[in-house]
């Protein structure tokens, strides 16, 4: 008995509180990306940089913040950054709008296009952002580090194997459902958010209803922004932010709103969890999971790990592919064609 | 549709020697061993836009793996010309041998199997994936000990198997297959679903491929590199040391050390400059064929060419398949040129996102444009470190002399060139979509 509560331990402390954590950033991710292919139609490659975008002004804003001895212990610096980091994303998102996305949606011009000039945003911020901030990695979480560490956990259950919840997994869980909420109240409970839908279902239909196109295609840069802004933000206070993670992060953002079904936010929420929990069960080495549960003499010497960490993306890309194959509207049927 | 323009080839005429023009420049005032090295990589960027503008140009795919693709060429390169190790082979060649064997067997089987229960829905889904898993976790059994043993054989000189031994011009071709199957196997699942499945799936196939060579040290040696690749010309030593060379150089007047390191230089170039000709007539034959002309219908107008009866996802295919494999052509060369693999240079900036640049501002669906911004891009490419320190130096005038701030600038320069070719991009897109030398459009029926 005691074995098998240590073997299901084990897996929350290594699979599940992280991959709840890593997947909310996807989720978030994939949510901005997805909103945008439902309304402008487009698969957005700059969307990571915008995280990274987002990220910086978050670690300056509390860098000032450090320095004018501002703070929030026991939480991170990093809530109170979050505002300011969310407005000045959405400024440089609409700045992007006007200056550049606009006239190609006044073009009307094929999605293919559209996403050449995403990556055209894509590599004018990466170069911004790596001239501003460097290249190195940053590590901005201040605060409490552990809610519970793995030896509290130890010491009140009594158990062998421990769990240890960081104060960044906590809270990364906590905004997502707060911010998936709101997005989601905003998308089906509002009027703009009622005629943003129509205007994804049929363009020329909510035209003709009086929606303006011009609205409809601001308040959705501002709610990319904002999701752009939070996910980055807590991906880089999760993991330490690094300019060029941040590149190789929109494949399996890209591949959470596939997998979702593109353009249904639902999904894209879904398909991030769904790329996280596996990613981190395949790549998991299931050894002392397996010790635990076995007679000892079946106990395993290999580290019994379907794939070494280093292809976590390729987990992703994987399954992607498996739900191009088997079922091209992904889980909850988006748009295709 | 809009007539063709007929001061296109007149532009081009012009902007050739502009191009040539700059690279003398580069000549006479930096130096002709620059102007020869810049030259030799212009080529080979030529070459992968030539291979980007067939499908992009030609059929409309987006392609964003370009850089992946360019380092299987790389990998046929080196999987061909270095010699076996036999100690290593040995060790493990068995091993990995019967793992390969597997897979192999166990995919064949996973295509009888979905052969053969066509028509019961779901379920074969799932025998697929079972004789998939299994087959995988055979082969760890094998491969697993087998790569153990190779790694640790001599792990500071070699630690991987080698490769075929094999004259290294071979691998051109070689390396133009591999990609070529691997673009295959990406077409044949993403072709045919909505047009950016194909740019994210090249983005993931890339990604993986990276890893893949950085991470599976028996085949590629990882990040420990694999250096001193054959050359198919000769070596700058032997040739100081020959007689009918120093006397040439004796009789020119020029330094015999200098003057090899020119010649070694040159015979590349003319290497390349082959490959890149022929090439170049192979895609205007294609581009004015018959096959050409529908490839330019169904990317003007998918429906009406399916209406006519072509094969749209079919005709996609070859076509990406196509490209694809030059590339790797020319990431063959690139490695044969570097004379060393290095699974670590294949950053998405370096290549993906700068053929892009090539394609878009020499003039997509024109050879010569692609060719074109091949030589102009990768040349500011260069010329754009220049630059970049240059507008660094000019915005940190006002900070004060050793200043943290100016310091950061100072290093994080080279990143300008980033948002210098992103903006050039968006400004071609934006003002002239078609490019230095647009496509010609005939207007005779």
């Amino acid at each position: 008995m005691i074995d098998i509560l240590n073997a299901i331990t084990l897996l929350a402390n290594y699979i599940i509180v992280p991959s709840l954590a890593y997947g909310s950033q996807l989720a978030l991710g994939a949510l901005g990306i997805t909103l945008i292919y439902a309304v402008l139609r487009f698969s957005n490659f700059a969307h990571g940089e915008m995280m990274s975008f987002g990220t910086m002004i978050s670690i300056f804003t509390i860098w000032l913040f450090q320095s004018e001895g501002i703070s929030i212990h026991p939480l991170p610096t990093a809530l109170l950054a979050l505002p300011f980091s969310i407005i000045i994303t959405i400024m440089l998102l609409l700045i992007l709008d006007g200056t550049v996305f606009r006239y190609y949606q006044a073009q009307r011009v094929q999605p293919v296009t559209f996403m050449i000039v995403s990556v055209g945003v894509m590599f004018f911020l990466a170069g911004f952002i790596r001239f501003f901030i460097g290249t190195s990695q940053k590590n901005f979480a201040d605060g409490e580090r552990f809610i519970i560490k793995a030896s509290q956990f130890k010491q009140i259950t009594g158990l062998a194997e421990g769990v240890s919840i960081r104060t960044t997994q906590a809270i990364t869980v906590i905004v997502t459902l707060v911010l998936v909420t709101a997005v989601f109240w905003f998308l089906n409970k509002t009027r703009t958010g009622k005629s943003m839908r129509a205007f994804s279902d049929n363009e020329d239909l909510a035209l003709l209803s009086g929606i303006k196109p011009e609205r409809v295609i601001i308040i959705t840069w501002m709610l990319v922004g904002a999701l752009a802004a939070v996910a980055g933000t807590l991906y880089g206070l999760d993991k330490g932010y690094k300019p060029f993670v941040y590149l190789q992060l929109v494949l399996p953002i890209f591949a959470a709103a596939i997998v979702g079904g593109v353009g249904n936010p639902i999904g894209a929420v879904i398909g991030g969890y769904v790329i996280a929990f596996s990613e981190a069960f395949i790549t998991f080495a299931y050894k002392r999971f397996f010790t635990y549960l076995l007679p000892e003499e079946w106990a395993p010497e290999s580290l019994v790990q379907m794939l070494s960490t280093e292809y976590k993306f390729a987990v992703s890309f994987v399954l992607l592919v498996i739900v191009l194959l088997v079922r091209p509207t992904g889980l909850f049927r988006g748009k295709t064609l | 549709m809009k007539l063709s323009i007929p001061s296109s080839s007149r532009k081009a005429f012009l902007l050739f020697p502009l191009m040539l023009g700059a690279l003398a420049l580069v000549g006479v005032f930096q130096s002709w061993n620059l102007m020869l090295a810049i030259l030799n990589l212009c080529l080979i960027s030529a070459i992968m836009a030539l291979g980007v503008n067939l499908q992009w140009g030609y059929a409309g795919l987006f392609n964003a793996g370009i850089m992946g693709f360019a380092a299987l060429g790389g990998l046929a390169a080196m999987l061909v010309s270095k010699a076996p190790i036999m100690g290593a082979w040995q060790a493990g060649g068995f091993g990995v041998l019967l793992g390969v064997i597997i897979w192999i067997m166990s995919g064949i089987l996973a295509y009888l199997v979905w052969r053969r229960f066509k028509g019961t829905g779901r379920r074969r889904y799932w025998y697929v994936i079972i004789i998939a898993v299994a087959g995988y976790i055979l082969s760890r059994f094998v491969l697993d000990p087998a790569i153990l043993r190779i790694e640790s054989f001599e792990p500071a000189s070699s630690g991987y198997l080698g490769g075929a031994g094999l004259p290294i011009l071979l691998s051109w071709g070689v390396g133009g297959i591999l990609a070529g199957c691997v673009a295959f196997i990406i077409g044949k699942i993403t072709l045919g679903l909505r047009s950016d499945y194909l740019a994210i799936a090249t983005l993931g196939i890339s990604e993986i491929v990276i890893f893949l060579f950085k991470n599976e040290d028996w085949l590629t040696r990882g990040v420990k590199n694999v250096t001193g690749i054959p050359r198919p010309v000769p070596y700058e030593i032997e040739l100081q040391s020959t007689i009918w060379f120093q006397d040439i150089t004796d009789s020119v007047g020029m330094n015999v050390m200098q003057a090899s390191s020119l010649f070694v230089k040159l015979c590349y170039t003319s290497l390349f400059l082959g490959v890149l000709l022929m090439l170049l007539w192979l895609c205007e034959r294609a581009l004015n064929s018959p096959w050409g002309r529908m490839m330019r219908a169904i990317r003007d107008n998918e429906i009406a060419a399916s209406a006519m009866g072509k094969n749209v996802t079919s005709r996609h295919l070859q076509i990406f398949v196509i490209g694809s494999a030059i590339v790797g052509i020319a990431g063959a060369m690139l490695v044969t040129l570097d004379g060393q693999f290095n699974p670590s240079i294949y950053h998405p900036l370096r290549f993906t996102f700068l053929i892009w640049v090539m394609v878009i501002v020499g003039g997509s669906g024109n050879n010569f444009g692609a060719i074109l911004g091949g030589f102009i891009v990768w040349f500011f490419w260069i010329e754009a470190e220049t630059i970049g320190n240059m507008l660094v130096y000019i915005i940190t005038l006002p900070l004060s002399e050793g200043s943290a701030l100016k310091e950061h600038f100072v290093s994080t320069a080279p990143q300008l060139r980033l948002l210098i070719m992103g903006l050039v991009l968006l400004l071609f897109l934006r003002f002239s979509p078609r490019g230095l030398i647009p496509e010609r459009i005939s207007t005779k029926a």
